[in-house]
């Protein structure tokens, strides 16, 4: 039976990785997602479901703690705040170039530095252009409410899995301290030896005589090879931008304007359209759910609809260069931010809409 | 692999004494001649076999001269990034608390980038086993100073010896991790002669054993030369690590807590 809850959203996401099935969490404590982990602690996840929680003496520990566990084919993740994920880089680009399965959760702050501790979304260049060394990328999923706190969880490992490779759930702040409503999925099974060996069977789980021993690694010294393996991550890349786009639309049936935003910024524009329809001024929302692959078609396909874009972003204007690669030039595009921790009011998004698009 | 001339009526099943294990891969080795990581692997690798354990064990190789470890242990097992093999090594251990898991480290990963991850993983008593292979210096990076590099001792970033009173005093991270609850077995060992080579086999078998126990880690350092780093022949490289390395890195038990 599904369960329907109250919940943080940094609550939501531990409980539905619980029952996604999760067979390890590994985490350092850092504001503002440290529920995730005193959620897990407390419920004694070894006791419930075998899944392993451990705090570790640092990021960077914990994500080579992930890197571990995934190597063994088991359902790992952990989760940091902006600070810590950049610590968490060189462990990401092995993870990466080693292509296993992970989640890893972004509660993201403003920055740059130690920051500050309010929501922001300044971490979509690191999240979708790299962040570590090396051609990679990850599959970037954008939750805008505790319910897709929840459900990104299962997403997140079914598509981690389905491409053998790491998987970044880019929240914030306000996404991870709010109160919602959430309906919980059933709990599922964690893998079974058997499972693993037949899903994975690359994981190192002991080498048994039917096979040669497996070898977790990113390292290859003959660049000939090491090209190859690149061939191969982004032919990777380009399959999952060609399957896995997920976006978004409201109001944009007769819509002149949009606004493209994800997260916390695309729940503040539906209520910008509100007042602005009731102005009558028509505009959409086009929210991209998965930041990489970006919705690039569908931005695309709107310039032939609408007038102007205004991306709403809570950072300096990064999504931006995104949606004006999609667009093409073919019509206008501007970046209305707030950051350092400040979130928009949906007045002002309205405002901003006016003079630096219908206006402008 | 090289080919030897053999002498057909000698080489028979009935006259072998000693062959080398199958759990070592046939690739050739990629250390220099004369360095001690090949004996350090071998034993490792001959204990495995012996207690029957190569189905059950999982190994994490360092970033340094032994970073394609992976390419000769025949067992299952991960690269980790520099120094970071003991978290790797505790979470397949959480996950797989069944399996016999160890690192294999050198001694800038251990005792300097991984210092935390050592120390961490020493400290919880996670039931794993870390071999931690002391030879003063970054080999695979050309000879540069080593958290371990002995006052005075040249390297190619200590060209006129390690100045303590400017670049600090070499780490003794195994007496230090002794000093830790977690520490079940903490010994160090060489092998550099047959001798020691037996010995040293003997704490890597106790070192896996304890792993049945589930009472703490197992830390077992073994002082090797670098011929090549320290710019001597095999045998001159010996002979200075016996004068030089063993009175500043003592060989033997430090911590044995058999009744734990």
């Amino acid at each position: 039976m599904k369960e329907l809850r109250l919940m943080k959203g940094n609550e939501a996401f531990a409980e539905a990785c619980i029952r996604a099935g999760a067979d390890g969490y590994f985490g350092y404590p850092i504001t503002p997602q440290s529920e995730v982990m005193e959620y897990l602690m407390a419920q004694k996840t070894h006791e419930r479901t075998g899944m392993v929680t451990l705090q570790a003496e640092s990021e960077i520990a914990a994500i080579n703690m992930v890197y571990g566990g995934a190597g063994c084919g088991k359902r790992v993740l952990t989760s940091s705040s902006s600070p810590g994920i950049s610590l968490k880089q060189e462990g990401i680009s092995y993870i990466a170039g080693a292509e296993l399965p992970c989640l890893i959760l972004n509660v993201v702050r403003g920055g740059p530095g130690l920051g500050t501790i309010q929501p922001s979304q300044s971490d979509y260049f690191q999240s979708t252009k790299g962040g570590g060394h090396g051609d990679y990328k990850l599959i970037v999923l954008a939750p805008a409410s505790v319910q897709e706190m929840a459900d990104f969880a299962g997403l997140g490992f079914e598509l981690a899995f389905k491409y053998r490779n790491p998987v970044l759930i880019l929240s914030d702040g306000a996404i991870g301290q709010m109160m919602e409503k959430v309906l919980l999925d059933v709990q599922k099974p964690r893998f079974t030896m058997e499972e693993i060996r037949k899903n994975t069977p690359w994981a190192t789980i002991g080498k048994t005589p039917d096979r040669d021993h497996n070898i977790i690694t990113s390292l290859d010294l003959e660049s000939i090879k090491m090209e190859q393996h690149n061939h191969e991550l982004q032919k990777k890349y380009r399959a999952i931008e060609e399957n896995e786009v997920r976006y978004e639309k409201f109001s944009c049936e007769d819509a002149e304007y949009a606004f493209v935003a994800y997260g916390t910024s695309a729940r503040i524009c539906q209520k910008s359209i509100e007042l602005a329809r009731a102005e009558g001024i028509k505009v959409g929302l086009l929210r991209p759910i998965t930041l990489f692959p970006f919705p690039k078609k569908a931005i695309k396909e709107m310039t032939s609809k609408v007038k102007g874009i205004l991306c709403v972003e809570m950072s300096a204007g990064q999504m931006i260069e995104d949606v004006q690669l999609a667009v093409e030039g073919r019509v206008k595009v501007e970046h209305f931010g707030r950051y350092g921790g400040i979130v928009h009011s949906p007045s002002e998004i309205v405002e901003a809409l006016k003079k630096q698009i219908i206006g402008g | 692999m090289a080919e030897f001339k053999t002498n057909p009526e000698i080489v028979q099943p009935e006259n072998v004494v000693y062959k080398r294990t199958e759990l070592l891969t046939p690739k050739d080795l990629s250390y220099c001649p004369g360095c001690g990581h090949g004996t350090a692997h071998r034993i490792i690798m001959e204990v495995i076999e012996e207690m029957g354990i190569q189905s059950e064990t999982i190994a994490v190789a360092p970033v340094g001269c032994s970073v394609l470890a992976y390419e000769f242990m025949n067992v299952d097992i991960q690269q980790a990034s520099h120094g970071r093999a003991p978290a790797v090594a505790t979470a397949i251990k959480r996950l797989f608390p069944d399996k016999f898991v160890f690192t294999y480290q050198g001694d800038g990963d251990l005792a300097a980038i991984g210092t935390a991850e050592t120390i961490h993983a020493c400290n919880r008593g996670e039931n794993i086993t870390i071999f931690f292979i002391n030879n003063g210096i970054y080999g695979m990076t050309g000879g540069q100073m080593a958290p371990t590099t002995l006052p005075g001792m040249k390297s190619s970033t200590s060209p006129y010896g390690r100045d303590v009173a400017t670049m600090g005093n070499p780490l003794k991270m195994t007496e230090l991790v002794a000093t830790l609850p977690g520490t079940l077995y903490v010994t160090r060992q060489a092998v550099h002669t047959p001798s020691a080579v037996r010995k040293a086999k003997r704490a890597v078998r106790k070192a896996f054993e304890n792993q049945k126990l589930n009472k703490g880690l197992s830390f077992v350092e073994i002082v090797s030369n670098c011929n090549s780093g320290w710019k001597m022949t095999p045998l001159q490289s010996n002979e200075w690590m016996v004068d030089n390395m063993f009175p500043f890195y003592p060989i033997g038990d430090i911590k044995v807590n058999d009744d734990k």
